[in-house]
């Protein structure tokens, strides 16, 4: 361009895996379009070796990111939605462009996935009185029940809703003290590359939460056979596929978030029903006496 | 039908002597064969019938019908119709009322189900009359109170019973399985086919009888007795909403793939392979005492029990000295003398696996350690067994043997024993004994394990959730959280 407005530098779209952002090790990527088919950018298409790579950064930030108290976990969670804050314009910008939405609705899309951040957040520190209980058992004991977070859980983001979809398939699994291997919507996932930014700088240990651009048919199977993959959400399959990905799943006793009839609205009240997806009840006992 | 009960065996070195003490079996009635309970009656089943035996003695106790997928589809179809017009619509509060009523037959019964239980399973009276009969009525008793306060339970303003449970239940607490499943069922509004294990259906089938006396209307718990087809038939049913299964992961896994893609609502309660982890600052007498009910109760026929004690290494010897010395004392015998310790190994089959994985152990290079102890000539019967010098590697610290078999490991640090613990495909249950409070807190937060005992072992209670982690299953029984796996909360997606 020759004098007018200055060129833009533009941004090369990468995974999120390991608090780093690398290319696919495959050296794969493909073209993401607008809603209106105009060219937006190239992204990385994450590999079986970029899931599996995932798997092993998330399995080694479970110890911490589950061993933290409560309220640092909340804190942390809040901080995503300040820092997502600040990022506000570029948020709306990728949305309504990748899924075609109207400034208002796409400021509403994204007032909406920080709103829910920090719902999340105020759950952290609440979740063992509500979901633990103390049991009188008929004998002198102390017994006692607690919700812990399963493990390292994959999840398929919904292919619709690239932003508010994707913050309320993740934050839920991250609120109960669980890390995530995340496929994003493959046609739209410029924004959770971006989220993925802002995951890096809000205090979020590297690997709690690993982005995969790419194709959830290519890497459901995979996921969902992994060994070390304690719990899958299905809620970005291939409908046609959901079945065959959660029959991999029954290999290793998968905990298994079918999805739904049709991908929801998600600016309706959550509910407890995902966090409680993925979370395990550990009863304690011990005896009384002098 | 006479039965001659088997010798007791004598431990060599008894410093007492006991004489025979045996419960006496005139209290049930076995008749010489069984049909389904369907739809509050008993009918034929459609397939050959099959024997169930004694496992102390190898004599048939009774014939028992096998239901085959129609009989399934009769059952499945009788317990729809009891939902929809029956057990749905019903008021919550006399929902619980038949269950309160359940829970007192099975008191007033008790007796008679103890030692059917006792010569259809081969586990010890002692056993049957103190724990599994009393908990049995106990979580009948406790889910009773649930039926008409379930909004109340923290699982959405509204819950809702999801139709018809599907149930297939193992073979090591027959009665109390029974109890877990079809308690919280009711409780919650739903209806019943229940797959009782192929080699014990007898107390199952009392049940029926049960019901009955209670007047629970027709279709609301339906009995389908057979082996693995049957249980397949149940679990593959269309017109199944909920399926709830207790048995080998092996099995969980191949449901978990059959309801794939269903929208049956799936609940599993798999194997284990529990870490007791005994620390040197443990009182020894109450840990060996622990160790023992950890691994023996039931001949070790249990999910939950305590087979792999991992003992600090500073203390091994002395444990293991106080450990042996206790197993000498233990009797092994009669399941209805009301001495005996340690009953039958439930059967064949059974008892082929836990030999073979304990030749397995031998072979590996794990030294193997038995008391001298006379096993009865008939039946199915192995000696309460202790492996030393286990590797991690071994199959026998690995594979869950079910059976009277405890692996021992050692392990100096903290950080090694939560290692050794959670090294394990399996995460139902472990046990911690030491004296330091701090030490037991921090322990049990790091253990990838359902249900913690810290210096006591195999305790139970209806209001207690029970259930694993990790390939040991998924979703709870007992308590607050036993009910969600039976009702539709809204919030599920």
């Amino acid at each position: 361009m020759i004098g007018g407005e200055r060129l833009a530098v533009r941004k090369t779209y990468k995974l999120y895996l390991g608090g780093a952002f690398p290319r696919s090790e495959s050296g794969r990527t493909y073209e993401v379009h607008d809603a209106k088919g105009a060219f937006l950018a190239n992204a990385a298409r994450a590999s079986r070796k970029d899931a599996r790579d995932a798997v092993v950064a998330a399995r080694g930030a479970f110890p911490k990111w589950s061993g933290a108290t409560a309220y640092n976990r909340g804190q942390v969670l809040y901080r995503v939605a300040e820092v997502m804050e600040g990022r506000h314009a570029q948020f709306c910008e990728e949305v309504a462009a990748g899924e075609g939405l109207s400034a208002g609705r796409a400021r509403a899309a994204v007032d909406a996935a920080i709103d829910r951040w920090v719902w999340y957040a105020g759950w952290t520190d609440k979740l063992a009185a509500v979901l633990g209980s103390a049991n009188p058992v008929a004998g002198p004991y102390f017994d006692f029940s607690l919700p812990e977070p399963t493990g390292v859980v994959a999840v398929l983001a919904p292919q619709r809703s690239s932003l508010l979809g994707l913050v309320s398939v993740l934050a839920p699994v991250l609120a109960g003290g669980n890390t995530a291997v995340v496929v994003t919507s493959r046609e739209r996932p410029l924004p959770a590359v971006t989220l993925g930014e802002v995951l890096a700088t809000s205090d979020v240990p590297g690997g709690v939460v690993n982005l995969l651009t790419g194709d959830a048919a290519e890497l459901g199977p995979w996921l969902a056979e992994h060994d070390d993959v304690d719990a899958i959400d299905l809620t970005g399959a291939p409908p046609e596929r959901a079945m065959e990905f959660e029959r991999e799943a029954a290999g290793s006793i998968k905990r298994v978030l079918r999805p739904p009839a049709a991908e929801p609205d998600w600016s309706g009240d959550p509910g407890l029903g995902r966090m409680r997806t993925f979370l395990e009840t550990k009863t304690v006992w011990h005896p009384k006496g002098f | 039908m006479t039965i001659t009960p088997p010798s007791p065996a004598q431990p060599s070195s008894q410093v007492f002597e006991y004489a025979p003490a045996p419960e006496s079996r005139s209290i049930v009635d076995i008749a010489p064969s069984y049909g389904l309970f369907v739809d509050g009656e008993f009918v034929d089943g459609s397939g050959e019938a099959m024997k169930t035996v004694n496992p102390a003695t190898e004599e048939v106790l009774s014939e028992v019908a096998v239901g085959t997928e129609a009989d399934v589809d009769r059952a499945v179809r009788a317990a729809r119709r009891a939902f929809t017009r029956v057990w749905g619509p019903m008021r919550p509060a006399d929902r619980g009322k038949y269950l309160f009523r359940i829970a007192r037959l099975l008191q007033e019964r008790a007796r008679e189900f103890a030692v059917l239980e006792s010569l259809d399973n081969g586990k010890p009276i002692r056993e049957s009359r103190d724990v599994d009969v009393p908990l049995a009525a106990a979580h009948f008793f406790y889910h009773a109170g649930w039926a008409d306060k379930l909004e109340h339970a923290g699982l959405g303003p509204a819950p809702r019973p999801l139709g018809v449970a599907g149930q297939v239940i193992p073979w090591n607490f027959p009665l109390l399985m029974l109890a877990w499943k079809v308690a919280p069922a009711l409780a919650t509004g739903n209806t019943v086919v229940l797959k009782p294990a192929e080699t014990t259906p007898l107390t199952a089938l009392l049940f029926a009888e049960v019901c009955r006396q209670a007047d629970l209307p027709p279709g609301v718990v339906n009995i389908v007795t057979g082996a693995g087809d049957t249980g397949r038939a149940v679990v593959e049913h269309d017109d199944v909403d909920k399926v709830a299964f207790t048995g080998s992961t092996e099995v969980g896994r191949s449901i978990a793939r059959a309801v794939a893609g269903t929208r049956k609502k799936l609940t599993l309660e798999l194997g284990g392979k529990a870490a007791n982890i005994v620390f040197d600052d443990a009182p020894i007498d109450q840990a060996v005492e622990g160790i023992v009910q950890g691994i023996f109760f039931n001949q070790g026929h249990v999910c939950c029990a305590g087979s792999r004690l991992l003992v600090q290494e500073n203390v091994h010897d002395e444990v293991i000295a106080s450990l042996q010395r206790r197993i000498g004392t233990l009797r092994v015998g009669d399941p209805l003398d009301k001495n005996t310790d340690l009953g039958a190994i439930n059967s064949a089959e059974q008892l082929a696996r836990v030999r073979e994985l304990s030749d397995i152990g031998e072979a590996e290079g794990a030294t193997r350690w038995q008391p001298d102890c006379q096993l009865p000539d008939r039946g199915f019967w192995f000696p309460p067994t202790v492996f030393t010098g286990v590797s991690p590697a071994h199959r026998i610290a690995r594979d869950e043997v079910f059976g009277p078999v405890l692996s021992v490991l050692t392990f100096r640090t903290p950080d090694e024993a939560v290692a050794k613990a959670n090294n394990s495909t399996y995460g139902l249950s472990a046990g911690i004994w030491s004296e330091k409070g701090s030490r037991i807190l921090a322990i049990a937060d790091r253990l990838r394990a359902g249900v913690v005992w810290a210096n006591t072992f195999n305790q139970f209670d209806p209001t207690s959730p029970f259930g694993g982690y990790k390939q040991s299953g998924y979703g709870r029984e007992g308590g607050r959280h036993g009910l969600a796996a039976y009702l539709s909360t809204g919030d599920e997606q």
